[in-house]
């Protein structure tokens, strides 16, 4: 065995040897790992959709699909939107305080662009079932006497109210999820679209 | 230790030469020019194949948008020029002809011209769409000196006019010996050549999307790599010391 | 280092780490052709790793296949490059196999008493052929369809079974989805699963006796006092330093076959795969790819109908024969030194000669079987030669000690 080993140059090239070969690999996991992003065909399934709602009368909803996700389009009537300020005490987040469940364009009263028309995604926040509507009002709904109409979720019971907002004392943890949507005249809806990006 | 490293190249050499030897093809064809890097011409050549191809042949591996993306070509612009039987960018380039009238029509389905550039090659592709002649004994009334009794028809025939194809006949065998401008098309033989050259061109980024970046990050990692070498060759170096 | 010793008092990981890393001794003369054992290993990991993220996007049904290859080369995000790691990787697999196995020919490490490692490693060799013949069926091209066809069909010339043998492998009575689905099974489960059994006891078998090296001699006879070869030295860190350049260099040239050349003009991936496959259009060569092609090329060269039983069976038979001979191997080499370097120039000879016959032989299997004169000869011919010197190299081996002068093995390595 020679005599003059120099550790400290052993060190040095092991050390960044060690380091580069590590960036090598980690380089070449990069694309491994990357693989199971979305693939182009599972993004050209998330493209936009375009509703129209020309026909959608008061009162009404229409479901569409995006990303393979059910989207609740509600027009809702004078009586609705009357309602919405009337259970705020029973909510748990009535002034959309969580931001990441809408855009900006709808942290408003009615969680919408348009006053009447509410886009929501129609998956529970809580472990993502899909929750029905029940409209009827009172003791008809079989949700309670004070049941002003809504959405309940069958797998755990969530309660959300007409604008998609959560009711206190469910599992859900928060409000339904407002997609991006932007509206290309008064009665075409883009869902998929931000507002900033379709008039940017 | 160099020694190694050339002993290294040579059996790698060694066992591509032959590939080199193999990959001469058998029929006369013509060599085209390849460019990726021709945006321009890929886009005249992709204009030329929705126009011409894409109605009876699919492309149904390709999606429009990447195709717009790769080739630089603006959403507004794909949509009103190069997308005709396809609603959303996002889209597959699929054709709306079932295959069974397709059968009836030409006998054969037309096949998928995806990955044509890369099981028959470009300089066949460049070939055969100049290869086309009149034939009055065919049932499309054209015939190929390429592919002989080609059910296809010359859907390009406006732009290269009408040639027939004279044949020498000796010792009872008939060779091609060259065609016959007969009417003559929109475009003179130079601009026609240019023009499949463009389309060749296209079809050999549609047979492989990815050439388009694997070539640069390929210098990228190659690069990495000759300092990983020398690195731990380096490493290797210094721990031998202790044996030699 | 308290994790460590709670470790060790329940699984003896310092102890494996002593045994076969810092404290295996290995000896110190390994040259260029002791890499190739190291870089096969890696191959077999990445041709998993890769293998895997592919499983998660191919699907394994006769009507999606082919579109779900290009699906992978075009939708899936970074897919071209898994997949040309794994079609490449293939080919660069049997490269350091090859190259592994002619060094065990070169330097003797198949000599008693490494028998049981060369078996191994030879089952090995034909679980890999297995495994790269029903992965190469999988992009469903009409290469894949045609070349299993094939090689299925030499089933069939076993007398009295071998038809029903072959529709029992197919499930069918041509290549269809069935095949396709088991062969699936087989490619990414089955094999896989056996390759690793194998390659590790291989290794444990390797490390019971210690590595040969390019003098053939045993650094075990020559021990110092503390009972340590004295021409060996610790595998960790020498030969771990070592095979990591052997890994930069080998992994330089198969990354640059990936990004500039990854079809290598044909030779890794065909041209006829990239169309469909097609139950009426044979293509026009049909050929395995370069790895199996010097076996294909034996199968082909017999072409003699005199023989009892026809010449397609005596096709098949020569055929396995060529593989089972190198099982044979450790018992047919008589010799009284091991490695090249002390042998006679008998031996020299017929090696260089069946290196040379056996890349002829997988020249040939690549080309179309219609007669071409090459040089002095036809094809077929040439094939014929190669088929005589290949089993001559086999069956005269017990010959060549008698007549070859042996030069006598050094006392040290050198």
């Amino acid at each position: 065995m020679a005599d003059n080993i120099n550790n400290g140059r052993r060190r040095v090239l092991t050390t960044v040897t060690t380091g580069v070969g590590l960036a090598g690999a980690a380089a070449l996991a990069v694309p491994l790992v990357a693989s199971m992003k979305p693939s182009a065909r599972a993004r050209a399934g998330g493209a936009p959709v375009e509703v129209d709602i020309t026909d959608l009368a008061p009162g009404q909803m229409k479901v569409v699909e995006w990303r393979g996700k059910p989207v609740w389009i509600l027009r809702r009537d004078e009586t609705m939107l009357l309602e919405l300020a009337s259970i705020v005490d029973d909510l748990s987040d009535p002034n959309s305080a969580v931001v990441e469940q809408q855009p900006d364009y709808a942290r408003n009263a009615h969680r919408s662009i348009r006053s009447d028309v509410l886009v929501v995604l129609g998956v529970c926040t809580h472990l993502g079932c899909a929750p029905s509507k029940n409209f009827d009002k009172g003791v008809a709904s079989g949700l309670g006497d004070d049941w002003v109409g809504g959405f309940f979720c069958p797998c755990h019971g969530s309660k959300f109210d007409l604008s998609g907002r959560v009711y206190k004392n469910v599992p859900a943890p928060t409000n339904l999820e407002v997609p991006p949507h932007s509206y290309v005249s008064d009665n075409r809806i883009v869902i998929g679209i931000d507002e900033e990006e379709a008039t940017a | 230790m160099m020694s190694m490293i050339k002993k290294l190249l040579l059996i790698v050499s060694l066992l591509v030469s032959p590939a080199l030897l193999a990959s001469g093809g058998g029929e006369n064809l013509d060599s085209v020019y390849i460019n990726l890097a021709d945006k321009g011409s890929l886009r005249r050549g992709a204009h030329t194949f929705v126009n011409y191809c894409l109605s009876c042949h699919a492309a149904s591996y390709m999606r429009y948008e990447r195709m717009a993306a790769d080739l630089e070509i603006d959403t507004p612009t794909l949509v009103e020029n190069l997308m005709f039987a396809a609603d959303k960018p996002g889209e597959l380039m699929t054709i709306n002809m079932a295959s069974e009238d397709a059968k009836a029509w030409f006998g054969v389905v037309p096949p998928d011209l995806s990955l044509t550039a890369r099981s028959r090659g470009p300089d066949w592709i460049y070939t055969y769409l100049r290869s086309f002649y009149r034939d009055e004994s065919t049932p499309t009334g054209w015939n190929n000196t390429l592919f002989p009794s080609v059910a296809m028809p010359h859907v390009l025939y406006e732009w290269q006019g009408l040639r027939e194809a004279h044949f020498d006949e000796s010792h009872g065998v008939s060779e091609f010996s060259g065609f016959e401008q007969i009417v003559s098309g929109e475009m003179s033989e130079v601009a026609y050549d240019e023009a499949i050259s463009d389309l060749t061109n296209f079809m050999v980024y549609l047979a492989e999307p990815a050439k388009l970046v694997r070539y640069r990050i390929g210098f990228w990692v190659m690069g990495f790599m000759l300092v990983f070498i020398a690195l731990t060759y380096a490493l290797k170096k210094e721990y031998w010391r202790d044996i030699h | 280092m308290s994790l460590l010793n709670w470790i060790d008092d329940r699984f003896p990981l310092t102890k494996v780490w002593q045994e076969h890393m810092a404290q295996y001794y290995a000896p110190k003369n390994f040259n260029i052709w002791y890499y190739f054992g190291s870089l096969s290993l890696l191959m077999l990991v990445l041709q998993i790793v890769t293998g895997i993220v592919l499983t998660m996007h191919y699907k394994p049904d006769a009507d999606l296949a082919f579109a779900s290859v290009e699906y992978i080369m075009r939708d899936v995000p970074a897919g071209w490059f898994v997949r040309y790691l794994h079609g490449v990787g293939a080919s660069m697999f049997f490269l350091t196999v090859y190259l592994h196995m002619f060094r065990a020919l070169l330097y003797g490490s198949h000599r008693h008493p490494r028998e049981l490692i060369w078996l191994l490693g030879m089952v090995i060799y034909v679980a890999l052929m297995a495994e790269a013949f029903f992965g190469y069926l999988l992009p469903w091209g009409n290469m894949s369809y045609w070349g299993a066809q094939v090689i299925i069909s030499l089933f069939g010339a076993i007398p009295g079974i071998g038809e029903p043998l072959a529709e029992w492998i197919r499930g069918d009575f041509v290549i269809s989805d069935a095949t396709l689905n088991r062969f699936f099974a087989f490619h990414v489960i089955l094999l896989p699963l056996l390759l690793a059994l194998l390659v590790y006891l291989h290794i444990v078998a390797l490390h019971k006796v210690g590595s040969n090296n390019p003098d053939g001699i045993e650094i075990k006879k020559n021990k110092d006092k503390d009972g340590i070869p004295v021409d060996g030295i610790p595998f960790h860190p020498y030969y771990t330093v070592k095979d990591t350049f052997g890994v930069a260099v080998f992994m330089a040239v198969f990354l640059a076959i990936v990004f500039f050349v990854p079809e290598l003009g044909g030779w890794f991936l065909e041209k006829d795969n990239f169309a469909p496959a097609d139950i009426l259009q044979t293509p026009p060569d049909i050929v395995p790819l370069w790895y199996l092609t010097p076996y294909y090329s034996i199968l082909r060269a017999v072409t003699f109908e005199w023989l009892p039983g026809g010449a397609k069976l005596w096709g098949v038979i020569a055929m396995g024969a060529a593989i089972v001979m190198f099982f044979f191997l450790p018992w047919l080499d008589r010799a009284k030194v091991r490695s090249i370097r002390y042998r006679g120039w008998l031996y020299k000879t017929f090696l260089m000669l069946f290196v040379v016959t056996f890349l002829m032989l997988g020249y040939l299997g690549t080309k179309n079987p219609g007669h071409v004169d090459i040089f002095w000869f036809k094809n077929l011919i040439w094939a014929q030669i190669g088929l005589v010197i290949y089993f001559a190299f086999f069956l005269l081996m017990p010959i060549y000690p008698r007549l070859d002068r042996t030069k006598p093995e050094p006392d040290r390595v050198r």
